[in-house]
């Protein structure tokens, strides 16, 4: 990237606001900045592409990005301070990569192809707030979504179960007994009722669960919610052998509808059996607002089937469209431009072409940090003012361990583009988070026609922790390659193994999760975290924005000018 | 189509739909003027198209095209080309007039209509029917006219089968595509070619427990499930239920009013008569036409009896009905020796009856019975009121006597039905937390009591009972009708064992030791069961709450029944009584007769300005304005044998109404306890 042309000095030399990045967080306060209209802002980014840390790459691309930043950072050469005080920026690492290559051949004739996503698994519900995002400022015009097609939980032993999720679903399914289908079909209905009830406040009689519930952890109200019917007894054997095997089921229950409710289609991550390996427990409150979530993306767009869509060329579309969207609201963009220097007195920068820009507010990616060294002779205030650069080592205490895998052929050869969740203990006893597997194929315009990719997040507390449970996932779902001697033996491969798809390449990384913090004058965005969707990103991207501008509502000016799209026939968004 | 809110009109809309009214208006004028004049003329026709393309529902316009066809036709027959072009023009019309308004009843009958002519092609119809039926998958009218299309191209069954199944997996709120499916099952299920009921209906069973269990709160699953019970439960082909006398039993006979002093206990039924004949009864499990002396032998050396008239107990001029009764005669012109006669009757060796619904009595039955005639003992006829508070022994009946009155049902005895109802009882336990759910699970019960053999344990009534109740309390919209199913399930109850049934049963000395069945102070809203209490001749209803003696037309043997205590509002609720021969002996009551001026069963049966016999007879025409007043009276009581009548504490009972009744019922000795003076 050195040898590129110096670029023309840049003309304004202040703006209101700086961001470096274009990650998703960064994408949308630009836009929002800009469609404020009270704003000049200019969008840096180090890398020539957009997206940073949420961007779609091709192969080679991604492994460079991946091997970029796993490095630790070369020892900055210490730039002498002039009476402008500074401090130098450096890249801190977020990753451990390893990356295999099983037919090089095979993967070089397209490597191009692929657009293969940094921050996978990754899919937005249809009811999401990043979608409401996209509407309002008009930045779905730039992108196309699709929906993904089922959703699945698996285990150990390779069988993946349909997520019933929706009336119609319950009523096809085939593995769930009558009273699972009962079960579920009456939860799902409770949380209608209750959203139905928050939305018109003053019909007091509809609200169906307490407050006390609300805050008690969902498990637990799950388990209250399968109570067994009221049973009267009698004295005869075959009513006691009744009342055993309603036992029995109600255990079957406990585990199946469970599993299905918390991690099928809550995407919960931690064991919520068990209190003390879980990181976090789920407040009843969070898990209905989950499952309002994916019930309201069922048929919000009549052209999208399921709850989750996908955008074609890869989530590095989503910055992508807020960039532009900023770009055409006036955002000044300048990519391949790494800041190098932070200029204390105010909220300004030093870039690599030497040029110094000026801003009231600036907003750093969560990977831009200050160097240890250059803390020392800086004054308390200015420690302050920096704050939230200093990498905190205690807060980033969890991990994100992400794998990608290309494959020849699908894990159902019947779907293309699924969502595969294992809940905790379903792969092996110690498992402790969830692992979810996206697999999207050639009709989002990821990957030629004959693969697929497939990516695989975990929450973990260390390295090792999250990459068992992905390979474990892994080995229940493809095969590697067998070597060309030991393939004439394997015929007698009992059939799952023979027609799990086969791994062409493999990238396996675990990512530092990194929030943002606002900083007064500086303030940083969060890193890609552990969620299928934007939703916790976008929120607190929102807050940041509020607290950055002091003004409520992001693209509030853009609904009121322009109707950007109308629900029911949601054309603009996805395709047929 | 479903669930959208009406929209008020704004002021704009409502001038333009005034405008359009207009313009229909003057359409309509000049249509009329045509169809009176019956012109046929191409301009003419037009005209009609345009009505019908604004507006579908005139129905005029509709029979106006068929005229003009029809006149078209008459005149161009030879033209085979020129006519299918006339009747696909207007299969045109229809189409245009459906996408305005598809639920339009005369499109669809004129597109019928159309195509019964047989000119047009069919093929089209299940294409066009398909866009429909995605549009609005639950219109009625499409699935109605859906069958019409499948019967005229022959379409298999099995397909459309299928295609129900495939609705209902889009989308199992259907209730049509439901009812579709239970339509094409029964005729499947009758051929029986390869759709076995023991296996079909099981898997029809599991597909309608995916919608039930997954959404309890939708009724079409429910209504299926209900004809599902309903297929499990009855047989198409009728059954004789029971009969009296009974197989294998034994009765005493005796003519003349005053009867046998030694007759003793252990002979079970003892029947005086004065008519000289006794009723052979017939009780089958649906109505069935055709019951007669060549359905029915009776081999016995009682003469006289050649010819029977077997007689449907049910509305005058119904030749169906469930109870058929044939009079033997024991005292013929000859005098009879006293002397044990064996009967024998075989019933279904020659075809002939058929049910409702057109099914043959296809299992031929037959049953004996032994008839001890006794001397007829000539005795001053004493007019002793019938007390029913005393006079009565508790009857010690042995379970073996007992079996002897009541006739085993003729069951079915088919596993599967009473595997598949044991099944559907284990699943609906689950669900009975719902009003349908506690509905379904008694039914469920029921059914299991009503197709187990008598006597087999583990029918729960109290389990009944108890849901019936719990009903009454959370849905009082339904009372009456859960109040008449606990009845029925009482009843069932009472019926179901020799044991329960004795703790019911007296004899009452003053009579002959007549057998007696006491079902007061059970809350009784409606009769049941009346199969298993043939042999009863003295019933006491006493302190329920009947409204009507709908059933007890079947207990032909009945000489006295109280009904003293219960909720009767008319005579006409006690039209059924008119069947019983036997009956000597009636307490109404305190009861509700004559509190409601305006009485709707009224309606139900045959009222005086359709009906002008009763001007002939000799009250009619002596006390024409009493008769016209108490018309329901006079027309129950005229045809009722009565010799005590108590009809205290009701408003119709009064002075006036007493002077009517002697002269109705000239045997009348008792009138609310006193004599009638005569």
């Amino acid at each position: 990237m050195t040898d590129l042309p110096p670029y023309p000095p840049l003309d304004p030399t202040t703006f209101d606001l700086i961001i470096v990045g274009t990650g998703v967080p960064s994408s949308i306060l630009a836009a929002a900045a800009s469609s404020s209209g009270s704003s000049s802002v200019l969008h840096l980014d180090p890398n020539p592409f957009y997206g940073s840390h949420f961007a779609s790459l091709s192969l080679p691309d991604l492994t460079s990005f991946l091997n970029s930043n796993s490095l630790s950072p070369p020892p900055h050469p210490s730039n002498t301070h002039d009476f402008l005080l500074s401090v130098d920026l450096v890249n801190r690492s977020l990753y451990s990569v390893e990356i295999s290559t099983f037919e090089p051949d095979i993967l070089g004739q397209h490597s191009r192809t692929f657009s293969v996503d940094l921050c996978g698994p990754r899919a937005v519900f249809c009811a999401d707030e990043s979608i409401n995002l996209m509407l309002k400022s008009g930045s779905n015009n730039y992108v196309e979504l699709k929906s993904v097609d089922a959703s699945f939980v698996g285990d150990s032993s390779g069988e993946l179960r349909n997520v019933p999720d929706s009336r119609g679903a319950i009523f096809k399914d085939k593995g769930l007994t009558l009273l699972e289908k009962n079960q579920l079909m009456k939860f799902f209905k409770l949380v209608q009722t209750h959203l139905a009830s928050s939305l018109t406040e003053h019909d007091e009689t509809a609200v169906k669960v307490s407050e006390e519930d609300m805050e008690s952890p969902f498990v637990e109200f799950l388990s209250k919610m399968r109570l067994p019917p009221k049973i009267k007894l009698y004295n005869s054997p075959s009513e006691l052998l009744f009342l055993y095997q309603m036992s029995l089921q109600m255990i079957r229950l406990l585990i199946l509808v469970c599993r299905i409710i918390l991690y099928g289609i809550a995407l919960l991550d931690h064991d919520q059996d068990n209190k003390e390996t879980c990181g976090h427990v789920l407040k009843t409150k969070e898990g209905i607002d989950r499952l309002a979530l994916y019930i309201t993306s069922i048929g919000r767009f009549s052209n999208a089937l399921g709850a989750l869509m996908y955008p074609i060329y890869g989530q590095g579309e989503l910055p992508q469209a807020f960039c532009r969207r900023a770009a055409v609201k006036g955002c000044i963009y300048v990519l391949r431009m790494p800041v190098t220097s932070l200029l204390l007195d105010k909220a300004s920068v030093r870039l690599a072409s030497g040029q110094e820009i000026f801003s009231q507010k600036l907003v750093l990616d969560q990977c831009v940090t200050v160097g240890l060294e250059s803390l020392s002779p800086l004054t308390d205030q200015q420690k302050e003012t920096i704050r939230v650069l200093v990498p905190n080592e205690i807060s980033s205490k969890e991990k994100i361990a992400r794998g990608i895998c290309i494959i020849r052929g699908s894990v159902r050869a019947d779907i293309s583009n699924a969502l595969v969740v294992y809940p905790p203990k379903s792969l092996f006893p110690e498992q402790l988070t969830a692992v979810r597997v996206l697999q999207l194929g050639n009709g989002l315009a990821v990957c030629p026609s004959d693969m697929h990719v497939l990516y695989f997040s975990t929450v973990c507390d260390n390295d090792d922790q999250g990459k068992a449970a992905l390979l474990s996932a892994m080995s229940t779902l493809i095969r590697e390659q067998v070597p060309e001697n030991l393939q004439t033996d394997s015929i007698v491969e009992n059939d799952t193994a023979v027609t799990k798809p086969v791994v062409l390449w493999r990238a396996l990384y675990v990512q530092e999760l990194v929030k943002g913090e606002f900083g007064g004058d500086i303030s940083s965005t969060s890193s890609p975290d552990g969620n299928l969707n934007y939703n916790e990103i976008v929120e607190s991207t929102v807050k940041l924005y509020e607290q950055l501008m002091g003004s409520g509502e992001l693209f509030k000016e853009e609904t009121s000018q322009e109707n950007t799209a109308e629900e029911d026939d949601g054309d603009d968004v996805i395709e047929d | 189509m479903h669930g959208r809110p009406r929209k008020a009109y704004k002021p704009e809309e409502e001038a333009a739909s005034a405008a359009k009214a207009v313009k229909l208006r003057s359409l309509q004028n000049q249509f009329m003027s045509n169809h009176h004049a019956k012109i046929y003329t191409k301009e003419a026709i037009d005209l009609s198209t345009k009505l019908l393309e604004i507006n579908p529902e005139a129905y005029t316009a509709w029979n106006y095209r068929k005229l003009a066809v029809e006149d078209t036709l008459s005149r161009e027959e030879s033209n085979p080309d020129l006519v299918k072009s006339i009747l696909d023009e207007e299969l045109k019309v229809v189409e245009s007039a459906l996408r305005q308004n598809f639920k339009s009843y005369g499109a669809w009958h004129h597109r019928k209509w159309v195509l019964r002519k047989g000119h047009s092609s069919v093929g089209n119809e299940l294409r066009l029917l398909d866009k429909f039926q995605t549009l609005d998958s639950r219109n009625f009218h499409a699935w109605n006219y859906r069958r019409f299309v499948v019967e005229l191209t022959n379409r298999s069954k099995e397909d459309e089968l299928k295609y129900t199944e495939d609705m209902i997996s889009k989308d199992f709120s259907n209730y049509s595509a439901w009812h579709n499916r239970s339509v094409l099952l029964s005729s499947l299920l009758a051929k029986a070619e390869g759709f076995m009921p023991n296996e079909k209906i099981p898997d029809e069973y599991k597909l309608v427990h995916d919608a039930i269990f997954t959404d309890e709160d939708d009724q079409s699953g429910w209504f299926y499930h209900l004809w599902l019970l309903d297929q499990t439960v009855n047989v198409e082909t009728p059954l004789l239920t029971s009969s009296w006398p009974s197989h294998g039993s034994c009765i005493n006979l005796s003519g003349g009013a005053g009867c046998l002093k030694d007759s003793s206990s252990s002979k079970l039924t003892t029947l005086c008569s004065d008519l000289g004949s006794f009723p052979l009864i017939l009780y089958f499990d649906q109505a069935v036409g055709g019951v007669s002396s060549s359905t029915v032998t009776v081999d016995s050396e009682l003469r006289g009896n050649e010819d029977l008239v077997w007689e449907p107990v049910s509305n005058k001029n119904s030749q169906v009905s469930s109870v058929w009764v044939a009079h033997l005669k024991f005292m013929s012109s000859e005098p009879c020796f006293p002397k044990e006669y064996t009967v024998k009757v075989r019933i279904g060796n020659s075809p002939g009856i058929v049910s409702s619904r057109g099914c043959n009595f296809s299992t031929p039955y037959e049953f004996v019975f032994t008839a001890h005639v006794h001397d007829t003992v000539r005795e001053d006829s004493q007019e002793v009121v019938v007390s029913w508070t005393d006079g009565f022994d508790i009857w010690d009946a042995q379970s073996k006597d007992l079996n002897f009155l009541v006739n085993l049902d003729q069951q079915m005895g088919l596993k599967w039905r009473q595997e598949a109802i044991e099944e559907e009882i284990e699943l609906f336990r689950a669900l009975s937390d719902s009003k349908i759910g506690k509905l379904t699970l008694a039914r469920l019960l029921m059914a299991k009591a009503m197709i187990s053999e008598n006597g087999v344990k583990g029918v729960h009534y109290e389990e009944i009972l108890e849901l019936y109740n719990d009903l009454m309390v959370l849905d009082s919209s339904h009372y009456h009708y859960y109040k008449d199913e606990h009845s029925v399930a009482s009843l069932h109850k009472v019926t179901s064992s020799t044991e329960s049934l004795s703790r019911h049963l007296f004899r009452y000395r003053d009579m002959n030791n007549s057998v007696c069945l006491r079902l007061n102070n059970l809350s009784l809203s409606r009769i049941a069961s009346v199969e298993k209490l043939l042999f009863v001749q003295m019933l006491d209803l006493s302190h329920n709450e009947l409204h009507s003696t709908e059933g007890l037309e079947a207990m032909q043997l009945l000489s006295c029944l109280n009904l003293s205590h219960n909720r009767i509002r008319s005579f006409s609720a006690l039209d059924s009584l008119r069947h019983l021969k036997q009956l000597r002996v009636l307490d109404v009551s305190h009861n509700n007769i004559g509190e409601h001026s305006v009485d709707t069963t009224r309606y139900l049966c045959s009222s005086p300005l359709s009906n002008s016999e009763w001007t002939e007879d000799e009250v009619g025409r002596q006390m024409t304005s009493l008769v016209t007043k108490y018309w329901d009276a006079y027309f129950v009581l005229r045809d009722l044998n009565l010799k005590q009548l108590d009809i205290a504490g009701n408003m119709i009972a009064g002075d006036e109404f007493y002077t009517l009744v002697p002269q109705v019922v000239p045997t009348l000795v008792w009138l609310n306890g006193h004599r009638v003076r005569s």
